[in-house]
Order: C-alpha cells, then structure tokens, then sequence
C-alpha cells in the first residue's frame, strides 16, 4: 500500500459533529503527525482511516480503492495503536503478543515465536514477559502495545498519543521506531498533543481543530510556534 | 405526500365514523352476546399490530445491510405504531376477558403473542431512546431479530397453551359479521397506513433537522 | 470457512485463559444461579414443597439471569482496555470473533448448568437423572438459543449507553421462546408422569431455534458491529 487518501469526509455522532470534510493523503514512508487539542477529531480520524468507523461522508481510499472493494483482507495491512491500548490485562506480555501474532495469521510456532521474542526486545520487556500486562506501569503497557500494534509489520501505521505515559529512553525508543518503519517505507500518521516530543520526529504536520484540518507550510521554528502561528491565521 | 395522508385520515376517520352502526347492526354472538363485539376493533388491531412488527424488521435489515436512512425511518414508525395498536389489543383483551370468562388475563394464545411481541419492540424504542448515538443501528438488529421471533413465539405459545385448552375465539364468521369486520379491518389498515407515512415523514424532518444542525456548523 | 473457525477458537481459548486466571465470571455466575434458585424456593416453597413444574421453572430462570451477568461480565472485560476493537480490526471475518464469544461462553455456562441441576434435584428431589440425555440435549440447546441470541446483543450494545440494564431488556423478550421450550421440556421430564414424547417436541422447538438464529446472529454481527 502507497496511498491512503480521505476524499471529503465527514463523521458525526448524534449532532455532535467530529470531522468536518477532511481530503487529506499519506503517502508511503512519510510520518505524519495530526495535532491538537483534546476533542478536535484525531482519534475519530485515525479510527476512520483504520476502518473501525465508517465515515457519515465521503470516502476513505487505500491505493484508490475503498475499503469495501478491499475486504476483510485490508485490516492485514493495518496497524492501530489505540489510545486505550487494545491488551488484555491477565495475559502476559508474551500471551498478548502471541494471540494477535495467531489471530493476524503470524505462521506456525515457530515464526511467530521469533517475532514475539524479536518484538519483546524492541519494547525492553524481555524479562518481563512472563508477567501479567495488567500488572505493567503506563509507560510499559504503551511500549507494549505498539509492539502489538507493529507485529504483523503492516504497511499502515496508525498511533493514537503514542507518547503517553513515556519516559526519555522509551521516546527515544519511539523515535528510533518511527524512523525504520520510514524507511521500510510505511504509512505512518500519529496523532498527539505533546508537540515537544513529537518536533522533529515527523515529516509533515496537519493541525486539527472542532474536526477541521489544516496542513503546517514546513517552516522553521518549534512544532507549537508553528501550531500557533496557523491557529492564529486560519481560525482566529 | 402530505396530500395522502390528510386522505386517508379523512377516509379513516369516515370508516371509524360508521363502524359503530355497523357493529351496532350487526347479529349478537350467541355464548359471549354483547361483550363479543368488542372483536371489532381488537382483531384488526392486532393485525395491524403485527403489520407494524413485519414492517419495522423488513426495514430494519435494510438498515441494516444496505444503510438506507429511509428504511430507518420506516423502522421506528412501525416499531412505534406496534407498540401503539398492540397496546390497544392488549386494553380491549383484557377486557373482553373480564367480561367474558370473569379473569381479566388468561394465557390465551393470541394475547399472550401479542404481549411478548409487544415487548420486543418496546424494547426496541427504549434501545434507541436510551442507548445513546449510534443506537439506531443496534434497534435495527432487535427489529429484525424480532421479526423472525414471530413464528418461533406462536409456536412455543400455540403448544404451551394446547396442554391446557380454553375458550378460543370463534374463526368461521356469518356474513352478517364478516362485512362489519371487514370494514373495521379496512379501516385499522387505511389508519395504519396514514400513521406510518406521517410518522416517517415527521422522523425524516427530524433527521433533516440534525443536519441541518451540523451543517450549520460548518 | 476454516480461517472463521480456527480465528473463533483462537479467540475462545483466550477467552477461556483469562477466565482460568481470574475465575471471576465462574465463581459469581454460579453463585448467582444458586442464590436465584434460592430466591424462587423461598418464594415458591409451601409446607416443604415446591409446586408441581417449580423446579423447571427455578431451573431455567437461574439459567437465564446468570447467563446474562456472565453475558455483561464478559463484554465488560473487552471494554477495558478496548479489546474488542482490536478484536474486529483482525483481517478475519468478524463473525469470528462472535462465534468465539459464543463458545467461551457455552462452555462457562456448561459448568455452571451441572452445578445447577444436581442442586435443583437435591432441594427440591427433582428427578434430574431420570431422562439424562435428554435433559442434557434441552440444557444445551437452550443455552445455544439463550447465548446466541445474548451474545449478539451483549456484543453490540459495548458501545452504547445503559448498556447493563439494556442486556436485559432486549434479550429477555426475544428468548421467551427458549424459556418456554425448556421449562416445558424440563417439566415433562419431571413430572409425575414422564412424557419423553413431549419432551422431545420441545427439544425439537429447541434445536429450530437455534439453527436459525445462530444463522441470523452470524449474519448480523459484522453489519450491527460496524460504526
């Protein structure tokens, strides 16, 4: 997959209105980051670029076809860390990742083994693998459920507040994440509102605001200057 | 369409108008005498009460499958008007019962489809009344769940009932009684129908409030 | 067809894991069941004894209401968290996770029933190993009925509103046939004079029910799940 594409998309709940005409395109290892306040429609937009919502209009295409024309096979190709996490807290680490691995059609024992214990080491969980995730701090349930998230290496990334709940080492740890996933040549959009973490982490910046976008002209300055700057501009 | 409702209102209103001299005229059943004619209206209301089930579940799957907003519409008008005609069944029972029989409800067959019928689209309202956004499409799945319900539940009633037999309604009817009932079968469906057309329109006004609302936003 | 089946057990079997751990859903759906039949014996019992078909009918209704905790509960877990999305972003056909959800919790409510029945049999000396397989075969598909019917709801309403006390109010009404298929086909069991014959029309009933709207939930899941 090279190009996922929003064509005027529109999604209410009730008369709440949460995206308003969103056109936008994420192009093949390009990080993405949509920015802004709580409630502007980040999670709405990335939860309908993971097929989880149907837009209430327009379209959402993958490689120009939509996502019906795709079939269940589509979601293979998906990856969404979602805000909440998507872990089961009586499983372990090394359960978690082993279900999903099956569930995503990971290989016989053997493979899918590898890549569980290749995907522990990612996160620096080894030796907490054995352990209940319930039981993990917030910052290595986040480490481990992007592990969950990047397991069956798919070519659509999608990351809702990936930063939370992490300390240095794990952003730099994200950091180092987001950049091979660039250059093996995924999809990535990441949604956020911790502008410092996420300066510099990404190549294109879309501003979200009351489910409206707006995409940052490339600039110098910090991510919240720039923020600001079209904050003010485009919706004083 | 706001032409053939106010039509069939009107000529609703001019059967129901003559239905009581009708039913007036009409013989007197011979066991149940006067009390008997409340059938009248509590049989045609009871068809028409499953017309509101049949119509709610066929345009609830497509809702469902096809997301025709239309068809959502079509839905809670006949989940509505279900409640509605069932409740009136589920008054004039009772009181033929009483009346009849000295017990005010008697597991009898039909009543006790009726009831359950009743509650599954009851159901239905209160799940898109209280189940927040997005609930109309959960009801969807009730009111077709519900309309496949149908033969299962006049089945388990008709053989839970066979073990203890009671008076049943009488099916074969004179002549001199099938016109008046024909009449107020007539009548309840030309209602029906007028009720379902406006309480659709009045539902797809009401949607086209909302986006109205939300495009006011933009 | 096969990915569908090997994805449900897949997702039963976890399903079955983290029940193992906790044992929570076990330990109050039984003990639910067992305070129901409680309940209704001190409602129902006069002078040391229970009305003729009580106990089929004590039977059923434990059966229906710790069905639907263990319904609640069972979704409830997949709302923390938000596993069930992830559940239905799986590049699996979604009534897979359905039929899943639906053998966890047969098999959850398997265990409860033969705890339930030889309690029923034993306060109320309820012939329960009269007709066993027959028994056995009503039990089971009317739980099949009640859970098909009950997971489907409980699946959907997730993500509504009230959702504990809408389980309930949508569920009851649709399963009447299988309570009164059951507790008649229990009765006929028990009572005085066995009638096998009676009994196996309602199982008969049973098993209709079933076929078709195990079929129908299948159906529905993928479109009712879809936001």
């Amino acid at each position: 997959m090279d190009l996922v594409e929003t064509d005027d998309v529109s999604r209410h709940f009730g008369r709440r209105r949460a995206l308003a005409r969103v056109s936008l395109g994420f192009r093949a290892g390009e990080v993405t980051a949509l920015v802004g306040p709580n409630g502007a429609g980040k999670s709405t937009l990335l939860a309908v670029l993971s097929t989880l919502l149907r837009p209430s209009s327009g379209q959402v295409r993958y490689d120009g076809r939509a996502a019906v024309a795709w079939g269940d096979d589509l979601r293979r190709h998906i990856g969404l860390l979602g805000h909440d996490l998507f872990l089961y807290a009586d499983l372990t680490a090394r359960e978690n990742l082993e279900f999903f691995g099956r569930l995503y059609g990971l290989g016989g024992d053997g493979r899918l083994r590898d890549r569980v214990a290749r995907a522990l080491a990612e996160a620096r969980l080894e030796d907490r693998a054995d352990d209940r995730a319930g039981e993990f701090s917030r910052g290595l349930r986040q480490r481990l459920a992007l592990e969950r998230a990047l397991l069956h290496e798919p070519r659509l990334v999608l990351l809702d507040e990936p930063f939370t709940g992490l300390d240095d080492d794990s952003v730099g740890l994200l950091a180092a994440r987001l950049d091979g996933l660039r250059r093996s040549g995924s999809i990535v959009v990441m949604a956020t509102h911790d502008f410092e973490s996420a300066d510099g982490l990404v190549d294109r910046v879309v501003a979200v605001r009351n489910g409206r976008t707006r995409e940052l002209p490339p600039g110098a300055g910090s991510l919240r200057v720039r923020y600001q700057a079209v904050l003010r501009e485009a919706w004083a | 369409m706001n032409a053939l409702v106010s039509v069939l209102l009107g000529i609703a209103a001019v059967m129901f108008a003559g239905a009581p001299f009708l039913i007036d005229a009409a013989p007197q059943e011979s066991t149940m005498g006067l009390v008997q004619k409340i059938f009248y209206f509590h049989v045609p209301a009871a068809m028409v009460t499953f017309a509101g089930a049949f119509v709610c579940g066929v345009a609830s799957a497509v809702f469902l499958w096809r997301r025709r907003v239309t068809a959502d519409h079509v839905a809670l008008a006949g989940a509505e008007l279900a409640v509605l005609f069932g409740a009136i069944v589920l008054v004039t029972g009772p009181l033929w019962a009483r009346k009849a029989w000295g017990v005010w409800w008697q597991w009898d067959a039909r009543l006790t489809i009726t009831l359950v019928m009743w509650m599954v689209f009851v159901a239905y309202l209160i799940l898109r009344r209280f189940g927040g956004p997005g609930s109309e499409v959960l009801a969807a799945a009730v009111g077709v769940f519900g309309m496949v319900l149908v033969p299962f539940v006049y089945l388990s009633v008709e053989l839970w009932r066979t073990v203890h037999p009671t008076t049943n309604v009488i099916r074969s009817l004179p002549p001199e009684m099938a016109w008046p009932f024909r009449w107020c079968v007539i009548a309840f469906v030309v209602l029906f129908g007028a009720l379902l057309l406006a309480r659709t329109r009045l539902e797809s006004l009401r949607a086209a409030l909302d986006r109205a609302y939300l495009a006011e936003e933009d | 067809m096969m990915a569908v089946l090997r994805a449900a057990w897949l997702v039963a079997q976890k399903d079955l894991v983290v029940e193992s751990r906790s044992r929570e859903l076990a330990y109050t759906t039984v003990f639910l069941a067992v305070a129901c039949v409680l309940v209704f014996a001190f409602a129902l019992v006069r002078e040391g004894r229970a009305p003729d078909d009580a106990p089929a009918g004590i039977l059923w209704v434990a059966v229906a209401f710790s069905g639907t905790l263990a319904l609640g509960r069972a979704f409830e877990r997949e709302r923390q968290a938000e596993t069930l999305r992830a559940l239905l972003l799986a590049p699996v056909e979604r009534s897979a996770v359905y039929l899943g959800k639906l053998l966890a919790l047969l098999v959850l409510m398997a265990g409860v029933e033969a705890i339930l029945v030889p309690v029923v049999g034993l306060l109320f000396g309820a012939p329960v190993s009269r007709a066993p397989v027959l028994l056995l075969a009503l039990l089971a598909s009317g739980t099949v009925g009640f859970a098909a019917v009950g997971t489907l709801f409980a699946a959907m309403l997730v993500r509504a509103r009230s959702r504990d006390v809408l389980l309930p109010v949508v569920l009851y009404p649709v399963a009447v046939p299988v309570i009164i298929a059951g507790v008649r086909g229990t009765a006929a069991i028990f009572a005085a004079e066995p009638d096998v014959a009676g009994a196996a029309t309602w199982l008969a009933l049973l098993i209709l029910f079933d076929a078709v709207f195990v079929t129908l939930a299948l159906w529905t899941f993928a479109p009712v799940m879809s936001e």
